[in-house]
């Protein structure tokens, strides 16, 4: 079975404008980019299982930005000058990105230096300029049942001249809350950061610890793992699929997905005692088996879905109307989601044949059988198919996991004693592959721990993608991202 | 599309009008919810939701009370787009610092009388974020909370409860 593996390949100073190089050249794609102490962090990825990571001590409180040619690292060092007042040389957008200066801290993950206080300073928008153009502000409360951030639109009638969105308006001070954590809390938090994506997480969370301390989940963990994390993609892109119809005021398969939703949160919540299967995975294994009785449950879920979700995808297939509003709305092209390294259905449906369950295969994945749709047209369609797609898979990979879930223990035997080290996991979670980096201190205890939604490196795209279409296909584009705000913001 | 109209209407609907087991609690609070939005609201009750920081897992199940199994309208009660159409405002998460002025404003823009329901545990006092510095607190800590629904997050039946609740002080209040 394969195991997370410890952090690998840490490379210093000297090679950080190289991996740079590689960077805006298109030869690797970034993973993450973070601040530790007085050190930049830097992880990329050129589609081996292996990831890179790079390290800058940042002697004199900056390091030299990667952002200045490879835009996804723009917001990264923007977070990064805000978290831990490391600030990124020759950066093309010295704003905040967190710090809406209404903290009574700065640098909370640097020196932590009481904020100057004051009113907060005015937000510049990038500018679009010329004879009839209008803004309209949105946000940070939205019309929806739907979290917080700002977006500022330039129009020029109904057309979208240049959309730019403001976030970190749900910043809780996650990573901060992590520093000192010991497993279970940080595990506690690891659910939390996106509640849609609680699974994805904690399995994220759970891996890069276990690297780091040496510790191995026994297979029926990993299995039931796997399990959840395809529950937990099930329910969400049902939910999408409906949601981005019902954007379309196509309500009608909005109400269909919606049940099955709701069936399947029901099956979650039997056979794990949690709807969103929050507080289920820790480092080591699970905390909930699966009995008879809840593995049947599961069973006539899989089966419900496998009767019912045909008929939905006929009804999206052939309804011309809506297809009128998907079909070319909100173009990505293969070469942008390639350069953002744009993970999950959002990438796939672009052409970018990436799936972290694959190509950084981890248990119970390596064991199993399943595809990874993709499409090439990037738009709202498109996206709509990739997850109707998954679905399918998804239905797939839960049944053969009900058919072959591994006897034993669900709990690594010993807590390991407490051991710095440094350990990572990338998962695929329903939106794309999240990154959680941890290093450990001597007690075991987390010293800094740097979770990545896939988010970040699909929220700039959807203002790339948004231009030239009309301010009433936003709603639209923007379902279909569905990119996280909790996740992000951190 | 004509299939799924026509099997729509000869299989009934999924709303669990008369569920078994689990489910009679539901029930029971449906047929409670819908006398006192009869009595104190003329069958209507406008709720404006605003996450001031949560996670989004509230809003997933504040989503799910539209879905066909809870079908919160049936009572009258719905989500309204803005706070000037709101009697209630329902709060997840806790309050973030980033957040707060918004949630201020929000709170100012909803005519009075006006109901704050608080949802979830972060709600309540911060839940797993208490302690953060871009934490302010609760909900409490910036507007006046009328009801607390516990959970993280709630479930929506749990949802439905506390609205109920909130009508059932309502009631007592003007009596």
């Amino acid at each position: 079975m394969t195991t997370a593996k410890p952090t690998q390949n840490m490379v210093w100073g000297e090679a950080w404008g190289e991996a740079t190089h590689r960077l805006a050249s298109g030869e690797a794609w970034l993973v993450g980019l973070w601040a530790d102490g007085g050190e930049a962090r830097l992880a990329l990825s050129t589609g081996r299982p292996e990831l890179e990571f790079f390290r800058y001590a940042a002697v004199d409180g900056s390091f030299p930005s990667v952002g200045a040619t490879h835009a996804p690292a723009i917001r990264l060092e923007r977070a990064i000058a805000d978290l831990n007042g490391l600030k990124a040389r020759g950066a093309p957008d010295p704003r905040p990105w967190f710090d809406h200066g209404r903290w009574p801290v700065s640098h909370p993950l640097g020196d932590g230096a009481p904020a100057s206080g004051g009113e907060p300073a005015r937000y510049a928008f990038l500018a679009a300029e010329g004879g009839g153009l209008h803004q309209i502000p949105v946000g940070p409360v939205h019309a929806g049942i739907i979290e917080p951030g700002h977006f500022r639109f330039h129009a020029n009638g109904e057309t979208i001249v240049r959309l730019e969105a403001r976030l970190g308006y749900v910043h809780k001070g996650i990573e901060r809350l992590m520093t000192g954590a010991d497993r279970t809390r940080g595990a506690q938090l690891a659910s939390r950061v996106s509640g849609d994506s609680a699974v994805a997480y904690q399995i994220a969370f759970a891996r890069a610890v276990e690297a780091a301390s040496g510790v191995v989940a026994p297979p029926r963990a990993a299995w039931l793992r796997g399990l959840m994390a395809e529950i937990e993609r099930v329910a969400n892109h049902l939910g999408d699929i409906g949601g981005i119809c019902n954007d379309a005021s196509f309500s009608l398969m909005h109400a269909h997905t919606g049940a099955l939703r709701e069936l399947t949160l029901r099956a979650a919540g039997h056979a794990f005692g949690h709807r969103l299967m929050m507080d289920c995975i820790v480092p080591g294994g699970v905390l909930v088996d699966l009995d008879r009785d809840r593995r049947a449950g599961l069973r006539e879920l899989t089966t419900t879905i496998r009767d019912k979700f045909p008929r939905l995808v006929e009804l999206y297939d052939n309804t011309a109307s809506l297809q009128d509003r998907t079909v070319g709305t909100g173009r990505l092209d293969l070469e942008l989601a390639r350069r953002f390294g744009c993970g999950g259905v959002i990438g796939r449906a672009s052409g970018r044949d990436f799936d972290a369950r694959r190509d950084h295969v981890y248990s119970p994945y390596d064991e199993l059988r399943f595809d990874t749709p993709v499409w090439r047209e990037g738009d709202v369609n498109a996206r709509v198919w990739v997850r109707i797609r998954e679905v399918e898979e998804s239905v797939r990979l839960i049944g053969q996991i009900l058919d072959r879930l591994p006897v034993g223990p669900i709990h690594a035997e010993h807590e390991p004693a407490g051991r710095a080290g440094e350990g990572w996991a990338l998962v695929e979670g329903f939106r794309g592959d999240v990154f959680v980096h941890v290093r450990l201190d001597e007690d075991g205890k987390i010293a800094r721990c740097h979770l990545r939604d896939p988010s970040w490196f699909q929220w700039p795209l959807l203002e790339a993608v948004i231009e030239g279409n009309i301010v009433a296909d936003f709603p639209l584009c923007n379902k279909s991202f569905n990119c996280s705000y909790s996740g992000h913001d951190l | 599309m004509r299939r799924t109209l026509i099997d729509g209407l000869l299989n009934g609907p999924l709303t669990e009008a008369a569920p078994a087991a689990d489910d009679a609690e539901l029930a029971a609070l449906a047929a409670e919810v819908e006398r006192a939005a009869a009595a104190s609201l003329g069958r209507s009750l406008s709720i404006r939701h605003v996450d001031a920081g949560s996670c989004n897992g509230c809003e997933l199940e504040i989503h799910a009370l539209g879905n066909a199994y809870y079908d919160l309208e049936r009572f009258g009660l719905r989500f309204v787009a803005s706070p000037r159409h709101a009697d209630v405002l329902l709060v997840s998460g806790p309050v973030t610092r980033n957040m707060r002025e918004a949630l201020e404003r929000t709170y100012a823009a909803t005519p009075a009388p006006k109901w704050v329901v608080a949802c979830g545990a972060c709600a309540k006092d911060g839940g797993a974020f208490a302690g953060s510095y871009a934490i302010v607190g609760g909900v409490g800590e910036v507007v006046p909370v009328d009801l607390y629904v516990p959970g993280c997050p709630p479930r929506p039946a749990m949802l439905l409860k506390a609205l109920l609740a909130l009508l059932n002080g309502r009631q007592r209040q003007s009596a």
